[in-house]
């Protein structure tokens, strides 16, 4: 594949090639009007899937994606491509009884993460439940709940996000291998190899997939440069999104941004292969559960009581 | 060979004042439809209604309506070959190109529905990376493909004969027939086990769907037949007798008795249970938690599948045109929207998480799925204004002057056409 940068001569050559190999896959070019071209990313044609690339390919895509990123949020982007570290397998817990609805980890994981705000993104989604019914009763829970003050008597909380399933539902289902678990546990996606069709987002049990239906927009001042090929870096509108446990931190030995935002303690994270971290303890010490345990995704993401 | 196909070709650009004001129609309708998709791409799928909650919508459920009107081509077929039944044999070539059609536009609703329309290729063989044998997206592609492919490759064939004025050769197209009725169930099994697959949807996730599919499909597709293949004999020379229609209906009869068994058998399952996994049937039967959205639409539907069921059902109703009409085109109504709308978006309502978000598409999305059932009209309309003439004979590869014997009548053709596939 041709990664070399786009120079005025190559990329008149390249672009016309592209343009070809668009109408021989038999799509409707001439559905796309002048004023769409511009919207449409030529590069798409040329670059390959994250895992079939080359590290120099990796290379070249990468100084690509910085400029073009550079370019547009009006900063200096980073994207790292830090592969997974060796024995390590991320795990993510909450303390059911200490979360108290504020929804400070959400917009903490808007801030770091670079979600769209206009339209808005969330990755994770706080339900509230009524207390003294049935157990995290799904069917019932509010999602949009607008308190002036929390936690409020009567209810208790549970933020939901991508829930790192072992079998991952929606892995199985993706037509272009975009979206995989990688060694660490964390599931992600090549947002330049999505083609948006969105069976991934039928497929997870838990709402956790997120799908850019406009143009994404983070206004240039409130950007978080330091980004990872898999996660925080800018997407384009209509691919798939999702929680990555803000990769970009934790496999620079950061906590996620949830986890760092709680102010009440409640999010706890690690390695389930280290018998001495913390999320070991708590599984093996507290009371702890899964979201939809009867689906066999085996979720790496634990609720638990402290008290 | 070559002046048949200018003959047919030249027949496209002519007809009467109606033919030319229906192209007009459609092509007004596509130009409408292309003009929205720009706009969608422009501005991404953000002009639909469909949301994170309901991530399909419209697009999808016109693809799995589509999905079962192509495999209906083969409920024709089936008698027609399988058990020689001389009248619907004759217009088993009009089912295939209703397939040929319906698969089209299956592609094209999908192509719509695509965030990154431009990197389909991704899912291709070699130049992308496909996720076979795991993505039943994968499966489904190459179902419709290879459905397409038996198709158009019996329709060719077909055609060659006929403008050869030769006889049609079991011996070819035979393998290509038995092959064709197993795939045609593949392709609507397949679409159904895209939804079926997944726990997150239990209301997909109930292995009744599969027989469900087929059977309104095997409803739907005819009945469908049975419009077009009157609109054919209005509009040409091709004769249709009574008696296929009539044995149509009576199929119609049959499959739809097994559909609404089968949909007894899920409501009774969900109902009488009770759990909660019954909570998306009774959004869209009953409505939940006061949002009500599809509930009159669903029994708008019931009502039209019961009382079609009832014409078909009665020999003396199916026999007359008039219900005949009726029936077939409540049917297509009826599973339109059951098979559509009443598929797609209970399977996200509620979502995984609870919420109830009320779908309803936008006008962007009606008009460019206008634009694609436009499309697939005219495209139909072509194929047929160039295959009826060579049907027919009045366009072949021999001069009738030159024919020893002298002039055949067209029903004489038909008639001796009929016979020749019997030996």
């Amino acid at each position: 594949m041709d990664e070399r940068p786009r120079e005025s001569g190559t990329s008149r050559r390249v672009s016309r090639r592209a343009f070809t190999k668009g109408l021989a896959l038999g799509l409707g070019a001439a559905a796309i009007p002048a004023g769409a071209t511009a919207a449409v990313d030529w590069d798409i044609f040329r670059q390959k899937h994250f895992r079939e690339m080359t590290e120099e390919e990796i290379k070249r895509t990468i100084e690509r994606l910085e400029r073009q990123a550079s370019r547009r949020w009006n900063r200096d982007v980073r994207i790292s491509t830090a592969k997974a570290i060796p024995g390590v397998v991320f795990g993510a817990a909450v303390d059911a009884s200490r979360c108290i609805g504020c929804r400070r980890c959400v917009y903490a994981c808007v801030e770091e993460n670079n979600q769209s705000r206009n339209p808005q993104v969330h990755w994770i989604t706080v339900l509230r439940f009524r207390k003294g019914e049935k157990w995290a009763d799904l069917h019932n829970a509010e999602k949009y709940y607008e308190p002036s003050r929390v936690p409020e008597e009567g209810y208790f909380y549970l933020p939901v996000q991508c829930q790192l399933c072992e079998n991952s539902p929606c892995v199985k289902v993706c037509p272009a291998r975009a979206t995989w678990k990688e060694p660490d546990g964390i599931v992600v996606v090549d947002y330049n190899w999505c083609i948006g069709c969105r069976y991934c987002m039928a497929a997870c049990p838990y709402g956790a997939r997120r799908f850019n239906w406009g143009e994404p927009s983070v206004p240039a001042e409130e950007v978080n440069p330091n980004t990872h090929y898999l996660g925080n870096r800018p997407r384009p509108r209509g691919v798939v999104e999702k929680c990555t446990l803000c990769i970009q931190r934790v496999r620079a030995g950061r906590y996620p941004a949830c986890v760092e935002a709680c102010p009440v303690g409640a999010r706890k994270f690690g390695n389930l292969l280290d018998p001495r971290s913390e999320i070991r303890y708590l599984i093996e010490h507290k009371r702890v559960f899964r979201l939809k345990e009867d689906l066999n995704t085996s979720p790496k993401f634990f609720y638990f009581f402290s008290t | 060979m070559l002046s048949v196909i200018r003959a047919a070709a030249w027949r496209l650009v002519r007809g009467d004042i109606r033919y030319y004001a229906w192209l007009a129609v459609l092509l007004a309708i596509i130009a409408l439809g292309i003009s929205r998709y720009s706009i969608q791409v422009d501005r991404g799928l953000i002009t639909t209604a469909m949301r994170d909650q309901v991530a399909w919508g419209f697009y999808i459920a016109n693809f799995t309506f589509l999905v079962g009107i192509a495999a209906a081509a083969i409920l024709l077929v089936i008698p027609a070959y399988l058990y020689q039944f001389k009248p619907i044999r004759e217009i088993a070539l009009f089912g295939e190109m209703v397939a040929i059609t319906a698969v089209l536009m299956c592609m094209l609703f999908v192509m719509a529905d695509l965030g990154q329309p431009l990197r389909v290729w991704h899912v291709w063989p070699v130049i992308g990376l496909m996720n076979f044998p795991s993505s039943l997206f994968i499966w489904d592609a190459i179902a419709l493909l290879g459905y397409l492919v038996i198709n158009v490759a019996l329709v060719l064939y077909a055609l060659w004969r006929l403008a050869t004025g030769k006889e049609y050769r079991l011996a070819v197209i035979f393998p290509l027939i038995v092959l064709s009725i197993p795939w045609a169930v593949s392709i609507h099994t397949i679409t159904a086990f895209l939804y079926n697959g997944l726990v997150s949807r239990p209301f997909w996730n109930a292995s009744i769907l599969a027989p469900r599919f087929l059977a309104s499909a095997f409803c739907s597709g005819p009945a469908l037949m049975l419009i077009i293949l009157q609109l054919i004999r209005r509009f040409s020379a091709v004769e249709v007798e009574n008696k296929a229609l009539f044995k149509i209906a009576e199929l119609i009869a049959y499959t739809m008795g097994i559909n609404v068994l089968l949909l007894g058998a899920e409501m009774f399952k969900e109902f009488y249970s009770g759990s909660i996994h019954a909570a998306p049937l009774e959004y869209l039967y009953l409505g939940l938690h006061g949002k009500t959205g599809l509930v009159p639409w669903i029994w708008m539907a019931t009502a039209f599948n019961l009382f079609a069921f009832v014409v078909f059902l009665v020999p003396r109703l199916r026999e007359r045109l008039f219900f005949l009409n009726l029936g077939a085109v409540l049917v297509v109504l009826g599973v339109y929207i059951e098979k559509g709308l009443g598929l797609i978006v209970p399977g996200f309502v509620p979502d995984p998480l609870g919420e109830i978000y009320e779908y309803w598409p936008s006008a962007s999305e009606g008009v460019i799925a206008a634009g694609i059932w436009a499309t697939g009209a005219l495209l139909l309309t072509l194929m047929l204004k160039f295959a009826v003439p060579i049907y027919t004979g009045e366009i072949c590869a021999r001069r009738p002057s030159a024919v020893e014997g002298g002039e055949r009548a067209p029903g004489e053709l038909a008639t001796s056409r009929a016979e020749r596939g019997r030996g």
